[in-house]
């Protein structure tokens, strides 16, 4: 089963170690002049896809991100890193606010089958919405099996043999490709994109590419009502005796009076 | 008048032939090697016959093009704004090439704060083995090797940006890194032929061969034509015998390739005769007779190897020469002087950590019951920080931009950058540990390791004093070439009536204290910075001023007067200091950034304060009384000196 062709989906998020910022008119995050960078799940994703290659696994790792203009700059570091070419699906800005799973999974899975892929591959979810939903649409979508929550992967008599981390212990599972995979935290430890690598990078394909093109309406199935801060912790207080403990939490309906 | 002005002209004519350029050149050079030497000052002010002749072919090249320098430093010695390099401030990142620098600033920064553990590497004085392989794999060894010997190819302001980001992580990384491909094979870089960089440039900037630069010898320090190391050729030419040793090499002890700066006997051609030159040779470690000490303990950058390496009868290939024989000292010089941007720049990158260190603290630090930034005492200290930062960043990218715009006369400018540059972020560090109080005193705070290491840099690629010396001297050489296109019209005064009427009034224009008029930045500045504009244009003038007073007064014996001229290059600093941020203050203003108020603010209050300090410098450096104390300072030090230690008694009497 060598000579897998595997997509990676590698989402522009807003930097782990950014502190968010609310709009004050409350329909989103601050995003500009924010320093963004690759979903660290997905850049797990990258990573084990790149050492699938390495090892002969894969013969081909095709990054594919949707959004803005500036995806391309993710899709660099995943080529920096590797992949050998990249594909990205141009959402502009408006768009790309309400843009949801199911309408990312469907451009994947349509992806998927132009590029004759043997394995979709992305994080488990992203660190920004926390959606954990697309690679387990794209599944649904193409009629794949799915293996997701993957911490360790290996290849068995031309079937796939993965670890998934889940409540309480461990899962193994066999899958057979194609299959859809998401790479859990544990999965490995993502390179560091090179100097080198980086120059290489640029003179890597990157398709540009319209959701129209694969025939995926974007249009919005829900709208964002608000988006708040979460509330900030009350300030407790000494009590002096047991009694009024109890009281004051019977007052405010947590113990059964 | 015009009989008086000949008269004077006459004797400043000898001033230049009392600068020969051998004596400037010895000035640049000293021993970017750890050179913890002070240099013998009169030795380096009054050149021997011998370097003048030596170097006449140098002398030659630095003559074609000095008519008419568009240099701004250059240019302020006759008074006058060259607006070229400095107005409007340079932009030479192509498009793809600020999209290609973006991309590498991440992931260099990310290596430095998830990988390199610069309080491990001072603690182990090395830097540790998986960082140097990640500094290796990172491409860090390669950065300006073309891309095709293995290198990133980057521009001198793309090499400036990622070397911020070392310089505000780890210094003693910053000088492995340095060492290495600042000066170690800059050599090749910049003189080697192609067979020389096809052989050597892709292994060290893999980082598989390290390099060094070796000039530094026990008795030829800020001297560097006084290095006794020789290369003799063998009988049938195809070798040169390399004898000698170096002292205070960075990376000494690692290196497998270095540039190595020898005496070589050469023979001219019309005389037949036979003298020792400066010749610059690639050697290898592995050619045999290389051997090297181990490594020197030192006060900070301890991450980074400095040793000594000998030279015993070691073979090195003709075809190692490098620069031609005899071209030593063109190579060397050109080496350092293409250096020194990049520490500017990796000093804005400490000058930002210290800042950000002690602004943390006073942000959050209770004392009297209110956050100690609300003090006044505490809020000049970040304000001088945050200027002084903005000054040097301002500088160090001002230069880069220069020499990526092709520029050849930057060594002023250059020169300026390093000594600015290291003293402030001395004072940075200083402040910083002020501002944390105890626990910046404390190791692992952090900035302790930063002043340790920031010391060496006042030293090493010529000391601060050495360069403010070049500086002054540099200008004052080219102010004088001037004066000589004026002896020049006074032989046909009626062909040059213009040139010499203006020059006079001006003359006389400054003599009555009233600004010559044709000195104004007003076309060249946003106008919301009118005012500090105005003040940089009247101390450039008051500058040139002086320097000819000066030159008046003291002919050639202007070279001895080192109490002055250090207060010259201390003036020449803040002008070039002022010119850097208004500059760069008017492109912000002109883009609206969001800063813009910020920087116009800073802009005022540095123009302020450095237009009082000209002032006084000028004026210490032309005032009788201030003449009195110098030479009364000179005498103070004599009397110390012939006492080996203080004269004067105890307090007690015992």
């Amino acid at each position: 089963m060598s000579g897998l062709r595997v997509i990676v989906g590698c989402k522009r998020v807003i930097d782990y170690a950014v502190k968010i910022r609310v709009k004050p008119d409350k329909t989103g995050v601050i995003t500009d002049g924010v320093k963004h960078s690759m979903n660290p799940f997905d850049e797990i994703a990258v990573e084990e896809a790149v050492r699938m290659k390495e090892k002969k696994l894969a013969s081909e790792v095709i990054a594919v991100s949707c959004g803005p203009i500036q995806c391309q700059e993710t899709l660099r570091t995943a080529m920096a890193m590797g992949a050998d070419k990249s594909i990205h699906v141009e959402v502009d800005a408006a768009t790309y606010e309400n843009l949801q799973p199911l309408h990312v999974a469907k451009i994947l899975s349509k992806v998927a089958q132009e590029e004759k892929a043997d394995i979709v591959f992305t994080g488990k979810q992203a660190i920004d919405d926390d959606c954990n939903q697309t690679g387990q649409m794209v599944a649904a979508l193409l009629d794949w099996p799915q293996a997701t929550f993957a911490s360790k992967i290996e290849k068995a008599n031309g079937e796939l043999t993965v670890t998934r981390e889940i409540d309480g212990g461990l899962e193994t599972i066999k899958v057979q490709v194609p299959a859809v995979l998401t790479a859990d935290l544990r999965l490995n430890e993502p390179r560091y994109a090179t100097l080198p690598n980086i120059m290489k990078a640029k003179k890597k394909p990157m398709a540009k590419k319209k959701p129209a093109d694969y025939g995926v309406d974007v249009g919005p199935r829900q709208s964002i009502l608000k988006v708040e801060d979460p509330p900030v912790r009350q300030a407790g207080s000494k009590l002096d005796s047991v009694e009024t403990l109890v009281t004051k939490l019977r007052d405010a309906g947590l113990v059964p009076s | 008048m015009f009989r008086r002005f000949h008269v004077r002209s006459n004797t400043l004519f000898k001033l230049k032939e009392a600068i020969p350029d051998s004596c400037l050149n010895r000035l640049l050079i000293s021993g970017r090697e750890c050179q913890v030497r002070s240099l013998a000052a009169s030795a380096a002010a009054q050149p021997k016959e011998q370097d003048g002749k030596k170097l006449s072919q140098k002398k030659k090249e630095v003559e074609s093009n000095r008519g008419d320098s568009k240099s701004f430093g250059l240019n302020l010695f006759r008074g006058q704004i060259s607006a070229d390099q400095v107005f409007p401030f340079p932009e030479v990142l192509t498009p793809d090439q600020r999209q290609e620098l973006q991309e590498l600033v991440d992931p260099t920064a990310k290596f430095f704060e998830e990988v390199n553990d610069a309080a491990k590497n001072d603690t182990l004085e090395k830097v540790e083995d998986h960082t140097m392989k990640g500094l290796c794999e990172l491409g860090a060894f390669g950065l300006q090797v073309p891309q095709d010997l293995g290198g990133l190819g980057l521009t001198n302001t793309q090499y400036a940006r990622l070397v911020e980001i070392v310089g505000a992580h780890d210094l003693g990384v910053g000088i492995t890194l340095g060492a290495h491909q600042s000066i170690g094979f800059k050599g090749i870089l910049l003189f080697g032929n192609p067979e020389q960089k096809e052989k050597y440039l892709p292994r060290v900037a893999s980082g598989e061969d390290m390099a060094a630069f070796c000039l530094t010898e026990p008795a030829s320090g800020s001297d560097a034509s006084s290095i006794r190391t020789r290369a003799v050729p063998s009988a049938d030419g195809s070798h040169y015998v390399l004898n000698g040793s170096k002292i205070w090499i960075s990376n000494g002890g690692l290196a497998e390739v270095f540039t190595v700066f020898a005496q070589c006997p050469v023979t001219d051609e019309r005389t037949g005769e036979t003298k020792d030159k400066v010749t610059a040779f690639i050697v290898e470690r592995k050619f045999g007779g290389v051997t090297s000490g181990p490594a020197e303990k030192k006060m900070g950058i301890k991450a980074s190897n400095t040793a000594e390496v000998y030279f015993e009868d070691v073979k090195v290939p003709a075809e190692n020469v490098l620069g031609g024989v005899g071209g030593g000292f063109k190579v060397a010089m050109n080496i350092l002087n293409n250096g020194r941007f990049g520490m500017a720049a990796a000093l804005s990158g400490t000058m930002r950590y210290c800042i950000s260190k002690a602004v943390d603290h006073a942000a959050n630090r209770t004392q009297f019951g209110k956050k100690i930034e609300t003090y006044g005492a505490i809020q000049e200290k970040i304000a001088r920080m945050t200027m002084m930062h903005y000054v040097t960043e301002s500088m160090a990218y001002m230069i880069s931009g220069n020499m990526d715009q092709g520029s050849a006369e930057f060594q002023i400018e250059a020169a300026i950058s390093k000594i600015f540059a290291s003293e402030c972020a001395w004072f940075c560090a200083d402040e910083a540990i002020q501002v944390l109080g105890g626990m910046g005193y404390m190791k692992d705070c952090g900035v302790e390791r930063v002043m340790r290491d920031l010391r060496i840099f006042r030293i090493f690629e010529g000391t601060n004093d050495i360069l403010r010396l070049f500086i002054s001297l540099t200008g004052i050489q080219y102010a004088g070439s001037q004066l000589k296109e004026l002896q020049k019209a006074l032989a046909n005064p009626t062909a040059n009536f213009g040139l010499l009427v203006g020059a006079g009034a001006k003359r006389a224009k400054r003599l009555v204290g009233m600004p010559t008029g044709d000195v104004s930045l007003a076309k060249f500045v946003h106008s919301d910075l009118a005012g500090p504009a105005d003040k940089t244009a009247k101390s450039v003038d008051a500058f040139g001023g002086v320097i000819e007073d000066l030159l008046l007064k003291y002919n050639k014996r202007i070279i001895d007067e080192q109490f002055i001229l250090k207060r010259l290059a201390d003036a020449a600093i803040d002008i070039y200091g002022m010119v850097a941020v208004l500059s760069r203050a008017s492109r912000s203003i002109s883009n609206n950034y969001i800063s813009a108020g910020h920087e116009k603010m800073m802009v005022e209050v540095w123009c302020n304060e450095a237009a009082q300090r000209i002032k006084t410098n000028l004026h210490e450096a032309t005032d009788a009384s201030s003449k009195k104390n110098f030479d009364k300072m000179g005498t103070i030090a004599k009397e110390v000196v012939g006492n080996g230690g203080v004269f004067h008694r105890n307090a007690l009497g015992f």
